[in-house]
């Protein structure tokens, strides 16, 4: 998982290195420079990485983990054949895709409002990351208080509205409790994306706009044909991480739910195998499962990505 | 200098650095989160250590013990040294047992014995004693002896008594303007707690222990079904469908605020109903958890935690010590008056401090002898996945994704495919 996020960085880091067109002295010394930090990441990422990947194809437990046998790819055949591993896959596909979306958009229509010319920005700006600035662990157990069925105080203000009939039991439930957890991270990661967006938007030219203005261009279509595809590489970047960080979600079903199949990720399916059932092989052949998925998802992103762009370009 | 005085103080050095470090050594302990333990066996370790002139450092571990269980064996696999006194689940001890001290070495015969035999036994793997008893635990049926009266129902004896009567208070109550009250809470979250509630609702039916002595998988039978059918009948009835999501701490939170008529739970929630700032101090009573139906039996998962020390300790002999002392009479004398935890030693049932602040002891003291265990022993290494895939069944009875009978055929699968691999 790490590895995939180091790797874009390097493909960023390379494709810099190309555009600036430094020489070939300069661009020894850069290797140099960053040699460290490529050992480090090969020892703290990569290594662990590769093992994880080993173990996939043992029978390893953690109980002795001096004693285990190759048995090739009946770990992955066993994965295949278990019920609770799809729905963990389909739970973490569900959760990314609604997420992700909607964050996107939120994240959008904010960081256009905090781009406006507002009185008190700057203070608005900060008080938007809040929820980011606040640990999941911490905001997760917060939520669950909120959640409660009984003294919950999001049940209380919706029944104060009328807007339900009955207390809901938001993490119990298990048609709500994937919900619930949306909007959770809804809740903590739309800053992060208004963040990088307004980054994006704050690089548009001003001159740009000005000029469709004084050719009287409604707002709606300067959004459409100016703003989006000027943000568009910026917006692709956010998505991205924000897809990545999703798609090995951990910490907030955990913590809201447990292992509660309802809410399960895979992230959580493989540590129960590797942790709490110590099965290291079986855990680890989940783990890479998970990793070659989100290899898949970002190789065909910024392939896809890069053939929009040049198709936009063109 | 000469020489020898040189050498003479160098060893005297040397060995003042030994002895010191014998006599203060630094013991970390981890104790339980649930309640007020946390706070108790702080206390007593500190007690402890001001006693021998060591140093304790107090461990926090994580409330669910599921996690806490798989905190110790990511620690006891890599051979750590981090935590030298731990307590563990009885049952733990197939588990965990390759990583711990034998302390049927270490302590001596007169102290093991003062323990029920039962749980010694419990304790003991291949002839290793890895846990020294700290107390035990059956589960239990708490009510609110106001709320029966005033409605003129009888303390339940079977769970339809228990779940007529439920309905009626619950009623009577909402009618009267208590629109939060419900009729009965447990622990109903996808965990460990869920697996020692359906145990216990299908061994009071006679419906088996999931797993029987021979180690064959018996839990796809009419009285296991009829057991979870009616479990399955409380939810959105007279148990809130958050039940679905609450473990001991939360099942309590709504009883103890007053939330709830009935309560399964373990025997420390009677300290703190207790306690002076609790809504419903002065109104609770406690029974043996209800038979399934006039031929069914009265029952209690049996639980309980013990005092085990890392094997890859470097304070091996402090540690011991420490742990002898938090299983102690004393200790545990402490324990049942303060926080209301079972001894595990017999004489202290008949301890009249005890028997005043805890006066259901000794009625239920017949349950807590004859409290069912979890198949941990059939099960070895591979309870874990066991468990889960039972709770899992469970849950998804409760929650009416899946019939009763559906489910619990598909652990008998479950169950069976894992005995092939681990067999393979």
């Amino acid at each position: 998982m790490e590895a995939v996020r180091d790797r874009s960085e390097l493909l960023g880091a390379a494709a810099a290195a190309e555009a600036s067109q430094l020489t070939r002295q300069r661009r020894r010394w850069a290797w140099i420079f960053v040699l460290p930090m490529l050992a480090v990441l090969a020892a703290v990422a990569g290594w662990p990485l590769v093992r994880t990947i080993y173990f996939a194809f043992t029978d390893a437990h953690l109980a002795d983990m001096q004693d285990w046998a190759v048995v090739g790819l009946e770990n992955f055949r066993l994965l295949a054949a278990d019920a609770d591993w799809w729905t963990s896959v389909l739970n973490t596909v569900r959760f990314t895709v609604l997420s992700v979306a909607i964050e996107t958009v939120l994240g959008t229509i904010i960081a256009l409002t905090l781009n406006a010319h507002l009185p008190g920005r700057g203070l608005l700006r900060a008080a938007v990351l809040i929820p980011w600035a606040i640990p999941t662990v911490v905001s997760a157990q917060m939520w669950n208080w909120m959640y409660n069925d009984l003294y919950g105080v999001l049940n209380h203000v919706f029944l104060a509205l009328g807007l339900v009939e009955g207390p809901l039991a938001w993490t119990a439930n298990p048609d709500l409790a994937l919900t619930a957890v949306v909007l959770v991270d809804v809740w903590k990661t739309t800053p992060f994306m208004t963040l990088l967006i307004l980054a994006a938007l704050q690089m548009v030219p001003a001159e740009i706009y000005e000029a469709a203005k004084v050719d009287g261009v409604h707002p709606l279509k300067v959004f459409w044909r100016i703003t989006l595809p000027l943000i568009r590489p910026g917006l692709m970047v956010a998505i991205i991480f924000r897809t990545l960080d999703a798609l090995r979600i951990f910490d907030l079903p955990f913590i809201l739910t447990g292992n509660s199949r309802a809410t399960s990720t895979m992230a959580i399916y493989a540590r129960q195998q590797l942790v709490e059932f110590q099965d290291v092989g079986y855990g680890s052949a989940a783990s890479t499962f998970l990793f070659v998925i989100i290899g898949i998802f970002t190789i065909a992103y910024i392939t896809l990505g890069r053939v929009r762009l040049g198709a936009g370009e063109a | 200098m000469s020489l020898v005085n040189r050498v003479a103080v160098a060893v005297a050095i040397a060995a003042g650095a030994l002895v010191g470090r014998a006599e203060a050594a630094t013991v970390s302990v981890a104790c339980g989160s649930v309640g007020a333990e946390y706070d108790f066996c702080k206390q007593g370790a500190e007690a402890w250590a001001k006693k021998t002139g060591n140093q304790v450092r107090v461990v926090s571990v994580p409330k669910d013990s599921n996690e806490q269980l798989a905190l110790y064996q990511q620690l006891l696999s890599q051979r750590s040294s981090e935590i030298d006194v731990l307590r563990i689940d009885v049952i733990w001890p197939g588990l965990l047992a390759q990583n711990l001290v034998d302390l049927g070495k270490a302590v001596p015969k007169e102290v093991v014995g003062q323990h029920f035999p039962a749980i010694i036994e419990a304790n003991t793997v291949d002839g290793k004693l890895v846990g020294l008893p700290a107390f035990t635990d059956a589960g239990i049926l708490y009510y609110r002896r106001d709320l029966l009266e005033k409605y003129g129902q009888k303390v339940p004896t079977t769970w339809q008594e228990l779940t007529q009567a439920a309905k009626v208070v619950q009623e009577g109550e909402r009618k009267a303007g208590n629109s939060k009250i419900w009729g009965y809470v447990f622990q109903g979250r996808a965990y460990e707690g869920l697996t020692c509630n359906a145990l216990e609702w299908i061994d009071s039916f006679g419906g088996g222990t999931i797993i029987d002595d021979q180690g064959k998988v018996d839990v796809d039978n009419p009285k296991a079904i009829a057991a979870i059918q009616l479990a399955s009948s409380w939810i959105k009835d007279i148990s809130p469908e958050g039940v679905l999501n609450y473990a001991e701490e939360e099942a309590r939170g709504a009883f103890q605020s007053g939330n709830a008529v009935f309560m399964r739970n373990w025997p420390y929630a009677w300290a703190l109903s207790q306690g002076p700032d609790s809504p419903v101090k002065g109104k609770v009573g406690v029974t043996a958890l209800p038979k399934g139906g006039p031929d069914g039996k009265n029952t209690g998962t049996l639980g309980g935690w013990q005092w085990s020390v890392n094997r890859y300790s470097k304070n091996t002999q402090a540690a011991v010590d420490l742990a002898t002392y938090l299983a102690s009479p004393a200790e545990q004398k402490r324990a049942a008056l303060e926080i209301s935890l079972n001894p595990t030693i017999p004489a202290l049932y008949e301890d009249k401090d005890i028997l005043a602040k805890n006066p259901f002891l000794r009625e239920l003291l017949p349950t807590f002898k004859a409290a069912v265990a979890r198949p941990s022993r059939q099960t070895g290494a591979r309870y874990n996945q066991v468990s889960n895939s039972f709770w899992n069944a469970v849950h998804e009875s409760l929650s009416g994704q899946a019939e009763p009978q559906q489910s619990l055929a598909q652990v008998e699968r479950v169950i069976q495919r894992l005995n092939r691999r681990a067999a393979r």
